[in-house]
């Protein structure tokens, strides 16, 4: 333990078992005030339910828990927020309805003696808190209507402006752009010096680097390391994390890459001029069989409505597709994928079925395959059982409750529910988002696999790294007009963001 | 692969009754209904010699049939999470065309029009089949939420209703419809007869067809289904048709067993049959629950209507314990799914 002021938040032999399976077992955690704590670990490590017990999010766990020198135990998210602490999930949980001013005051909207809302007031400090952020919005503008980013932004500038003294931010950094990511590192820096506790979960192992003080590192529920961040290194953090003996599984992507050119192979998707309100303009471009085509851009630059016109979700407002060289106008989503459009969409929540065993959540697509009226469910099992192994999906029991894997995990069966019966292309949204370096490698894999089957594939992400280390061609959007093509040439990271 | 072995953790014995805690407390929804059920049972048989009898358990099976067939359709509906309050006034005007359909006595002062009785039948069910078309195509192709479309159709229903018989009272059926009705075959009365099928035959469709397949996964997740390739609204559709044909069969069956078609004659089987499904544990949240569900649910409401009249209790006071019970259910179905949600979290 390195010596410090006395911790303020303090737990010992913490355990945690859900439904019979134990997510922590036996971790001790101390944190300082005026301290930035980096959490690292691989999905499923237990970072996250740490840091839901000390939110008051899991009121049932065992082990002592000591706010102050005093020991405590939580009941509710709203005993942890009475003690002054605030945590910002991974999944975005704002009110799209109404409007900024309203979202940054969630919960304690500053009334009169009347006790009504004091709208101008509320707006004015809004707008100030933000600007003090770097972000410069309307505080009365809708939030729904501002991009995912902003969204993220604005939801962790809530809970840093709330005045907590303890603050637990899980992949705050997945949605923002670099510039945004730099001012979100200079606050929670400010906040610090200013003495509040900062709890920082990320797979960035590179930003928990440079924003921490301490890094802890999880696996397996259980804690296997502490250090000053200055005193340890990406491959050490990366070692512990994986455990002994493996390589670094991560490339950096600081270098050049060589695309390759471009294959003389049938075209299985054509877009031509799709155009949808403010989304997109004009945007065209092919892909061919057994071609990953990247597309790169930043949050908001209309790649999600893209991907939801090519399964037939969202109808754009002009533009033509063609599949295998036919005209297509998806009328529902069911039309898509019987056109051989497969689709993974950049939340795992949007398209698995959590309360549903394991083997339904993967057949469920090819179910008019299998059958015409009754199910067979040997066959889907088996169906199940071979995408299961192939796809080195962990538990390897169909049988299991989806809820019950760790998001990599997940994220592979939400892959594998397309697999069974290969379709021609398959569109995959952020495919590593919120992933740990042996998950993301895994879907690498599968995607490249799938690549040398000859489907074609496109990749939609937000994140450099993901499209560089899959696809082999590369275009970037930019507010919802395609900038610039990649193909048969170098590329890097830096070129990439570039470009957007 | 690294990414999923924390979750093969092994449990270790001293863990086990925590594990059979968490399968009781996932099992909630199906328990408590059939828990309810035994204590009313119970406690009627106790209360009164004359409950726990052959003769009354044929009643109470009676009883419940009209519900029993409503709440068929019922149940694929509220298990997509929509809901539908229109099947009461359905069930009205599908028993009331059929008799409309029908030549009655002289002095019945309907202006009907006599066709021959499949002829009647064949009208009345593609009267209700009708107007759930119409809800399908305001749930999905206009997009209004079920709660208020449906309420639509329920004034809708009950106006057609009102111009068909104009106040009067109609008797006859068709043959079929009064044999299905209102007599018995092997002191089973037939009405008992066709409610069980029409369970067992939802039960089939929603357990071993790969439509009821979807009606769950719609239900558990609907964007899920819709990104997994789903024509959502297709079923969504079906479901609303479902639900108003299994209440015009219902209205049908209920008016020859009435022995009359009047206006407002189905208002209590609405909340009846919303009830038995609810109680029995479907899920209101949609995806949970299934006919078997709404069996028990049956059961429980039919227990207690039939229990209230044997023992000594203000008849006054039976609605307000109805209302008791229902509201217990419901906070049990909120509760069980807040359970299952934690365990599975």
């Amino acid at each position: 333990m390195p010596a410090g002021p006395k911790p303020i938040l303090e737990l010992h032999d913490i355990t945690k078992a859900f439904g019979g399976v134990e997510a922590l077992r036996g971790v001790d955690f101390a944190l300082s005030p005026g301290e930035i704590h980096g959490l690292v670990g691989e999905n499923g490590a237990g970072k996250s339910t740490l840091m839901k017990i000390i939110a008051g999010v899991h009121a049932d766990f065992s082990g002592r828990f000591i706010l102050d020198g005093r020991e405590t135990r939580f009941r509710s998210v709203r005993d942890a927020h009475a003690a002054g602490i605030a945590m910002v999930h991974q999944e975005l949980s704002v009110a799209p309805d109404l409007s900024v001013a309203e979202n940054v005051f969630l919960g304690n909207q500053p009334t009169n003696r009347l006790g009504l809302v004091q709208w101008r007031r509320m707006a004015r400090e809004a707008g100030e808190q933000l600007k003090r952020f770097g972000i410069d919005v309307d505080p009365m503008s809708r939030l729904g209507d501002l991009p995912i980013g902003l969204q993220q932004l604005i939801e962790i500038a809530r809970v840093l402006f709330s005045g907590a003294r303890i603050i637990i931010l899980d992949e705050p950094t997945s949605a923002l752009s670099p510039p945004e990511v730099e001012r979100l590192f200079a606050t929670l820096k400010r906040l610090r010096d200013e003495g509040t506790s900062i709890v920082f979960i990320s797979h960035f192992i590179e930003d928990i680097l440079r924003v921490s003080d301490l890094v802890t590192v999880f696996r397996n529920g259980r804690k296997v390391a502490e250090t000053r961040a200055a005193e340890t290194s990406k491959p050490a953090l990366i070692e512990a994390m994986i455990g002994k003996g493996r390589e670094a599984l991560e490339e950096t992507y600081t270098h050049d890459i060589m695309l390759p050119p471009p294959a003389e192979k049938p075209v299985v998707l054509n877009a031509s001029g799709l155009s949808l309100a403010r989304s997109l303009r004009e945007v065209s471009f092919d892909v061919r069989s057994g071609e990953v085509l990247g597309i790169y851009g930043f949050m908001g630059c209309g790649q999600l409505e893209l991907a939801r016109i090519l399964f037939g979700k969202l109808r754009p407002d002009q533009g033509t597709l063609a599949v295998a060289g036919e005209q297509k106008a998806f009328r529902s989503t069911a039309d898509a994928r019987r056109a051989g459009i497969a689709f993974v969409p950049e939340s795992r929540r949007d398209m698995l079925f959590h309360q549903e065993p394991v083997y339904k959540n993967i057949s469920i697509s090819v179910l008019d395959r299998i059958s015409s009226l009754l199910l067979k469910p040997s066959r889907e099992r088996a169906i199940a059982t071979r995408q299961v192994e192939q796809l080195r999906i962990r538990p390897a029991a169909v049988e299991l409750d989806l809820g019950m894997l760790s998001g990599g995990n997940q994220q592979k069966v939400a892959l594998a529910k397309w697999l069974s019966y290969p379709p021609r292309l398959l569109v995959l949204c952020e495919p590593t988002r919120g992933m740990d370096v042996g998950a993301k490698n895994d879907v690498i894999h599968i995607v490249r696999d799938l690549r040398a089957k000859g489907l074609a594939i496109i990749v939609l992400s937000t994140e450099p790294e993901t499209v560089l280390s899959l696809a082999d061609r590369v275009i970037v959007l930019k507010r919802g007009a395609v900038v610039r093509e990649f193909s048969n040439e170098r590329i890097s990271k830096d070129r990439l963001l570039e470009a957007a | 692969m690294t990414s999923g072995e924390s979750v093969t953790v092994p449990v270790s014995d001293r863990k086990r009754p925590q594990r059979f805690a968490a399968i009781l407390r996932s099992q909630m929804r199906n328990i408590a209904p059939f828990l309810t059920l035994i204590c009313l049972f119970g406690f009627f048989a106790a209360a009164s010699p004359s409950f726990a009898t052959l003769d009354n358990l044929g009643n109470i099976l009676t009883q419940i049939s009209v519900t029993g067939i409503i709440a068929v359709g019922l149940t694929f509906v509220i298990l997509c999470a929509e809901i539908d309050l229109s099947i009461a006034a359905i069930a009205n005007v599908t028993g009331i065309a059929v008799a409309y359909f029908t030549l009655q006595e002289s002095y019945v002062n309907i202006a009907n029009v006599p066709m021959p009785g499949w002829a009647a039948i064949l009208l009345a069910l593609a009267l209700c089949a009708l107007l759930g078309l119409v809800n399908a195509f305001g749930l999905t192709v206009i997009g209004i939420p079920s709660f208020i479309m449906t309420l639509a159709m329920m004034q809708i229903a009950a106006g057609i209703s009102a111009l068909l018989v104009r106040g009067q009272i109609a008797y006859k059926v068709p043959p079929l419809v009064s044999t299905l009705g209102s007599t018995s075959i092997g002191g089973i009365p037939w009405i008992v007869i066709v409610a069980a099928l029409m369970l067992l035959g939802g039960h089939l469709v929603l357990t071993y067809t790969r439509f009821g397949r979807y009606v769950y996964m719609v239900g558990g997740n609907r964007e899920a289904a819709e990104y997994s390739g789903l024509n959502v609204k297709l079923i969504l559709g079906s479901v609303m048709v479902i639900s108003a044909v299994c209440a015009g069969i219902g209205g049908m069956l209920g008016v020859a067993h009435f022995g009359s078609a009047q206006q407002n004659e189905f208002d209590t089987y609405l909340l009846d049959s919303i009830a038995a499904v609810v109680v029995g544990g479907t899920s209101l949240f949609g995806g949970r629950g299934g006919i078997g569900n709404t069996i028990v649910g049956l059961f429980v409401l039919g227990v207690l209507n039939n229990g209230l009249d044997h023992v000594n209790i203000d008849s006054f006071l039976k609605i307000l314990i109805r209302g008791l019970i229902l509201l217990a259910a419901l906070v049990i179905n909120v509760y069980a799914q807040r359970l299952r949600e934690r365990t599975a979290d």
